[in-house]
């Protein structure tokens, strides 16, 4: 009995062990992994995939999939930089507005959060399946990236803008404390509070999470805008970081979120999961890449790696509910 | 240990399953079983809900393996590793829930999995069709092999499952509760077609609840009770009184400690409560039905397999606001429920009858299944209270004696009856008015029944109104203040408590019953 839960506490924490050993065998393996400027390296790079997560851990947990946040993150990305840079011309009324910073970053969000809501509309009020609800999306949302940006990179966004991806504060990158920030809210949000509560059940069971009351269209439509919001903060960092929005930008991004979420030990078929467990899960991704870089590994070597991981992380994941 | 060895030697002994064990979590299911079946006679497995007679038919028919004991088919031991390979060895079941895919046709149904090929290797659907009229007529279903499973009513999709398992021309045929949904007609082919395979020499395995079929068909019987063996002998000789005893095996007052409740104001009223029959047009799952309850009383709602009680139930509920009509008030206000969550802000509360499908998410625990629906009491400033929720849980799992190791026990390992009660601590945590029980007792074992049961009793006393609905006729009889028989989806008979007996009731509740 006593070991049976050791080995249930040790499949709990697999995931924590899993990075724990990369950690120390990277730190072994090259001198140059465990210093302090690589370290707030990897935890920069990761901050993108982080957001992106975010919104994904809670759209897997509610039951569903988001495949669009890559072209999500594209356009919010591409729409804050335009609007900086160039402003909105409305010729009906002779007008252009000029956008601030905070300007652009709100409109930005708004962006994410409109094709999220739209997203979970297509889930919630047209019954259609996440998968191919969202797969659309991923389409919609690059073309209307390519319509806004012509197809070529909107650059010269300014200082002021490009301190969000590239800035620091207190020698902590700014990326890095957004996201972490990010992290905290919604580590509360699913554990303490009432939404949080009602996405598990929703996830866990959508027939009981009806028949017990609770607003299971208006929790998925909200679930799946805030995949879309988090998205868009992933592509103002982006943006930021590169002080140019890219049209091809995040493509293939949504597959590294999937890819993190699952590895934090979060179910895909819903209700069983933690935001901390995807933190993990994003950590790992990123030692990995950081890893093999310093290595010298060739990238493409690198993503072989990286699909192994994947298999072996669910595959250990359901050997430990097994074991339940 | 000490197997009737006379019963061995037979030579003409089909399939015969000896000490056979089954534990789910929580629940010892089955305890050193046995069931003897033999050639050209039909051994009818008796016992109440909970006796382990669907565990034992689901071992038998390769569903899942006993942890213990041993199976032999004909003389031979054997093990299935599924339901395909038991049918292969010639043994077929009957399930009591329909296994039909409703939108494939009667003859895709009954072939599913073996469909007749051509020459080519393509469906040969011309011959599939006519295997199946022929099939059909042998047991006297007028229905064209065509059509969808999902337009047939559910008498006639059972008799498609009847035809399905004949078709394999099993040796051993397992029957669970055949007639539970069937007319009179119906039932009358099935019991010649009964006697048809006997004569073939096959073994059959009935399970049932009337035991006044049994006279027509039964040569042995075989009682379980409690996951045990009772006992096994021959049909004739043994009286009713005798089967029931055996069956039982207590008194029935012991088992229901009804008390009397006193009855306060009118709780729930509806009127010509409706509702359109989901896949046929024109046709109506639940028919013009009205009632009410009061304070402290038990209304139980009987009706057989399809006579629309969980439909009923769930209209009253708010699960079908665009197909349902008809009026309600709750504690004298008229109200208008559309959806769970108006009906539970009324003050109704819903124990649906499939509770791990609908009534619990259960890979969550206890604590996370009894707040759902109240999560506003244990927050503050928007944030969920720990101890606020410990302190609410742990009230009603001591009140409903949920029997868990800590609150935080996924609700998946509970036992049956301890899921049922995480239902009703969900619900009573709503403070409801009036609580609608769908079959709250199905599959959960006898003491946790009459745990339930007293629980019932308890919060009708309380000051609750309950509406139970229940296929089990003791049960209904026992613990109801009134009861009221559905038949496809009308209201055919009330009785009061004391006026109503088994015959009167089941009368009623046969389909075809004109009163």
């Amino acid at each position: 009995m006593n070991q049976k839960t050791f080995l249930e506490q040790l499949a709990r924490f697999q995931s924590f062990l899993a990075l724990a050993l990369m950690v120390v065998a990277l730190s072994l393996a090259s001198p140059n992994f465990l210093t302090v400027d690589n370290t707030l390296n990897v935890l920069r790079q990761i901050s993108i995939n982080l957001c992106l997560s975010l919104g994904m851990t809670l759209v897997i947990l509610s039951g569903g999939i988001d495949l669009s946040v890559g072209s999500v993150l594209a356009l919010a990305g591409a729409v804050a930089a335009g609007l900086l840079k160039n402003g909105l011309a409305l010729p009906r009324f002779n007008l252009l507005v000029q956008f601030t910073v905070p300007g652009a970053v709100v409109a930005g969000i708004g962006v994410g959060l409109v094709l999220g809501w739209f997203n979970g509309l297509a889930v919630t009020r047209f019954k259609l399946p996440p998968f191919v609800a969202t797969l659309g999306m991923l389409s919609i949302a690059r073309g209307l990236t390519m319509l806004w940006t012509g197809g070529f990179p909107i650059t010269g966004l300014g200082g002021a803008f490009g301190r969000l991806g590239t800035g620091h504060a207190l020698g902590i990158p700014i990326p890095v404390w957004i996201s972490a920030a990010l992290v905290a809210v919604f580590i509360l949000v699913t554990k303490r509070t009432r939404f949080g509560r009602h996405l598990y059940a929703v996830g866990g069971n959508e027939r009981a999470a009806t028949l017990s009351g609770l607003a299971v269209p208006r929790i998925k439509l909200m679930v799946y805008s805030l995949g879309g919001g988090l998205a868009a903060v992933a592509g103002l960092l982006v943006t930021a970081r590169l002080d140019s929005a890219t049209p091809n930008a995040g493509l293939g991004y949504e597959l590294d979120s999937i890819a993190a979420v699952v590895i934090g030990g979060t179910s895909l078929s819903g209700g069983r999961g933690s935001i901390l467990g995807t933190v993990l899960g994003c950590l790992i991704i990123g030692v990995l890449n950081n890893g093999l870089f310093l290595l010298d590994v060739s990238p493409f070597w690198q993503q072989v790696v990286k699909g192994f991981v994947i298999l072996a992380a669910v595959a250990a994941d359901k050997m430990g509910a097994r074991r339940e | 240990m000490n197997a009737p060895t006379a019963n061995a030697a037979e030579t003409d002994v089909l399939l015969a399953a000896r000490g056979i064990t089954k534990t789910f979590p929580g629940v010892r299911a089955l305890d050193d079983a046995q069931i003897t079946v033999r050639a050209g006679r039909l051994n009818a497995l008796l016992g109440e809900n909970g006796a382990g007679k669907s565990t034992m038919m689901n071992i038998l028919a390769g569903v899942f393996p006993p942890d213990a004991g041993e199976i032999f088919l004909a003389g031979r031991p054997v093990r299935f590793t599924s339901p395909r390979a038991a049918q292969v060895a010639g043994i077929s079941i009957i399930f009591q829930e329909l296994n039909l895919v409703p939108h494939l046709s009667l003859a895709e149904n009954i072939f599913l999995g073996r469909e007749p090929r051509n020459a080519a290797g393509l469906l040969d659907t011309a011959r599939m069709n006519r295997d199946a009229a022929s099939l059909l007529a042998e047991l006297e279903l007028d229905a064209d092999p065509r059509t969808p499973v999902a337009r047939l009513r559910v008498g006639a999709q059972q008799v498609v499952e009847i035809a399905k398992a004949i078709s394999f021309r099993s040796r051993v045929i397992i029957m669970d509760e055949p007639t539970s949904a069937i007319t009179e007609h119906e039932v009358a082919v099935l019991f010649r077609l009964i006697r048809q395979l006997k004569t073939r020499g096959a073994g059959i395995i009935y399970i049932t609840h009337k035991l006044d079929e049994l006279a027509e068909i039964a040569d042995d019987i075989t009682v379980f009770r409690d996951g045990r063996f009772i006992a096994a002998k021959p049909f004739a000789g043994a009286t009713r009184d005798e089967m029931v005893r055996l069956m039982v095996g207590r008194d029935l007052t012991d088992l229901f400690p009804k008390t009397c409740a006193s009855v306060g104001k009118e709780m729930l009223r509806v009127k010509n409560i409706s509702l359109r029959h989901p896949e046929r047009a024109e046709d109506f799952a639940v028919r013009d039905v009205s009632f009410s309850v009061r304070q402290g009383e038990v209304l139980g709602l009987f009706g057989l397999m399809g006579a629309g009680r969980t439909e009923l139930l769930q209209t009253i509920f708010g699960l079908h606001p665009h197909a349902a009509s008809g009026e309600m008030w709750i504690a004298g206000q008229p109200v208008s429920i559309r959806s769970p969550r108006a009906a539970i802000e009324a003050g109704l509360a819903l124990a649906p009858e499939d509770r791990k499908g609908d009534g619990l998410v259960l890979m969550h625990s206890v604590a996370e299944n009894t707040t759902l629906a109240c999560l506003d009491e244990i927050l503050r400033f928007g944030l969920i209270q720990p101890a606020r929720e410990r302190e609410l849980v742990s009230r009603y799992v001591e009140r409903l004696h949920v029997r868990t190791p800590t609150l935080r026990q996924a609700v998946r390992l509970l036992s049956g009856g301890n899921q049922q009660k995480v239902v009703l601590a969900k619900w009573l945590a709503t403070k409801p008015k009036v609580l609608l029980l769908d079959e709250p007792t199905r599959g959960i074992d006898i003491n946790a029944k009459k745990e339930i049961y007293a629980l019932v009793d308890e919060l009708a006393r309380s000051g609750l109104a309950v509406v139970m609905v229940s296929s089990e006729l003791p049960e209904i009889l026992a613990i109801a203040d009134r009861i009221l028989v559905l038949a496809e989806g009308r209201v055919t008979a009330e009785f009061a408590r004391g006026a109503a007996t088994e015959e009167a009731i089941l009368r009623a509740a046969l389909p075809g019953s004109n009163n």
